[in-house]
């Protein structure tokens, strides 16, 4: 990544697009320190990590002050639904075992899951384990919620109560920064976009003018490109 | 053929008298073998350098030696080293030999369930602010051991068959007794049949046992719900409210 200068307002939804392997991803990890920075500095909320100081406490409280949802889901396969939610609060100290699972049934009633509470997620289809990935990412109450290609992993019929469900807490104005390639979507629920390629941001400002497809530059290339693809007849 | 069923059968009822003492041995090396084998892991997982050099040597050393030249080294040898280990009983020897050399094989198998547990659960865990240490514990161990459990299945019974050494050092277990009553009747092939019988008989009834352990273990991990979960399919009937154009 090179010369990252980005800021996003609290309450709004901040969308990175761009092709893959432009960096979309790392920047996002880097957000969360699971990818630590070489130099420059990541804030969110009142916590600043430089590089170069980054101490275990100071990646410990960043992290306090943000939550994760990936592509493959990553839920703790051991525990139910409800103990996937519900852990992270007694983990991390911000609840005991009876109001974490009170809040655990509330966020996942929150996303339509309330009834697969004591299931494992091996039992769940992808769309329902990403919901229960977005509900553990809201449960701790985070500053922001970092979602990398949320519906990537997912097949096309599940992929809509995933976007629901993003959309959902984008009106309660969450804060999320989120990686996607559902152009379409980022225009109509984020507030700013970001167009990333080659590890550097080529282009960013608010999201319906960016994912438009008529702004000049590289970006309409980009989104169009995604809006209609065309395959070029072999001679 | 001269094969007496009457002497075969009846010893039978003798045999299972060694039993016991095998099984407390072979029971008593596993644990130690389990606690040395984690030792030995979280060695080899450790950032120290030094650590899993040390680990690497252990498990080179006591896979690479027979089993009864370790134990003659540590019944025999080590008291001429430390007189204060003169005292050192042949079952003591057994269970510390069987269990130093199964440690190194355990070591291998926990590092290999340890690094089979997905690591994108474990970036989840970090990402939510979790320890490491309670990660561990709550996420990766109870999967680990789950992945453990056949392989480390397999080292007990072969445990359960090396206790068998212990006669060497004097000690009468099952195969001891065996050789014994084999050696006053003349009846080898009966006395080894029947011996053999047995051991086979305590392999079967644990391999049971661990199947129903391992099935009890995995419920978590079973897709079996899945077919009525996705035919009842509460997600339609619980939909989030909100619409895409709430924004």
């Amino acid at each position: 990544m090179k010369h990252i200068n980005l800021s996003a307002e609290e309450g709004s939804v901040t969308a990175f697009v761009g092709p893959s392997g432009s960096g979309k991803t790392t920047l996002l990890r880097t957000l969360n320190l699971l990818q630590l920075p070489s130099e420059g500095s990541v804030k969110v909320g009142e916590i600043t990590a430089n590089a170069g100081d980054l101490h275990k406490k100071t990646i410990r409280d960043l992290r306090q002050n943000s939550a994760m949802v990936f592509q493959q889901f990553n839920l703790f396969k051991n525990m139910t639904v409800k103990d996937n939610v519900a852990k992270p609060l007694i983990f991390n100290g911000l609840a005991n075992k009876k109001e974490a699972e009170e809040t655990a049934l509330n966020v996942l009633e929150q996303v339509g899951l309330s009834g697969v509470a004591e299931q494992y997620p091996v039992t769940l289809s992808g769309g329902q384990q990403q919901r229960v990935s977005i509900a553990r990412a809201v449960a701790v109450h985070p500053r922001v919620i970092l979602l990398d290609e949320p519906t990537s992993a997912l097949d096309p019929e599940l992929v809509e109560s995933v976007l629901r469900t993003i959309a959902n807490l984008a009106s309660k104005h969450v804060t999320m920064i989120l990686v996607t390639h559902e152009m379409e979507f980022a225009r109509q629920i984020a507030d700013r976009a970001v167009f990333i390629e080659d590890g550097a941001i080529l282009d960013q400002g608010p999201a319906d003018d960016l994912l438009s497809g008529t702004r000049p530059g590289r970006i309409s290339s980009f989104v169009n490109s995604l809006s209609h693809p065309t395959i070029r007849k072999e001679a | 053929m001269n094969f007496d069923w009457h002497y075969f059968f009846s010893l039978f009822t003798q045999l299972p008298a060694y039993v016991p003492i095998t099984i407390l041995m072979a029971v008593l090396s596993m644990i130690l073998a389990i606690f040395i084998g984690g030792f030995l892991t979280s060695l080899q997982l450790s950032p120290v350098a030094p650590f899993r050099g040390f680990a690497h040597l252990y498990i080179s050393l006591f896979r690479g030696m027979p089993t009864l030249v370790q134990l003659f080294i540590i019944f025999y040898g080590l008291p001429q080293i430390f007189p204060a280990l003169r005292g050192l009983s042949a079952f003591a020897a057994v269970v510390f030999g069987l269990g130093f050399k199964q440690a190194s094989y355990l070591a291998e198998i926990f590092r290999a369930a340890v690094n089979s547990v997905d690591k994108g659960q474990i970036e989840a865990g970090q990402s939510l602010n979790i320890s490491r240490s309670k990660l561990f514990l709550n996420v990766v161990l109870p999967q680990a051991t789950i992945n453990a459990l056949p392989a480390t299945g397999n080292t007990f019974v072969s445990l359960v068959k090396e206790t068998s050494l212990a006669f060497t050092l004097g000690l009468t277990e099952l195969f001891g007794d065996g050789k014994m009553i084999a050696g006053e009747s003349f009846k080898y092939f009966e006395t080894y049949l029947a011996v053999g019988i047995i051991y086979w008989i305590l392999i079967v009834v644990y391999t049971w046992l661990q199947h129903l352990l391992e099935n009890a273990l995995q419920k978590p991990y079973r897709r079996t719900a899945n077919v009525i979960n996705r035919s009842k399919e509460p997600v339609s009937e619980n939909r989030p409210e909100a619409s895409l154009e709430t924004h």
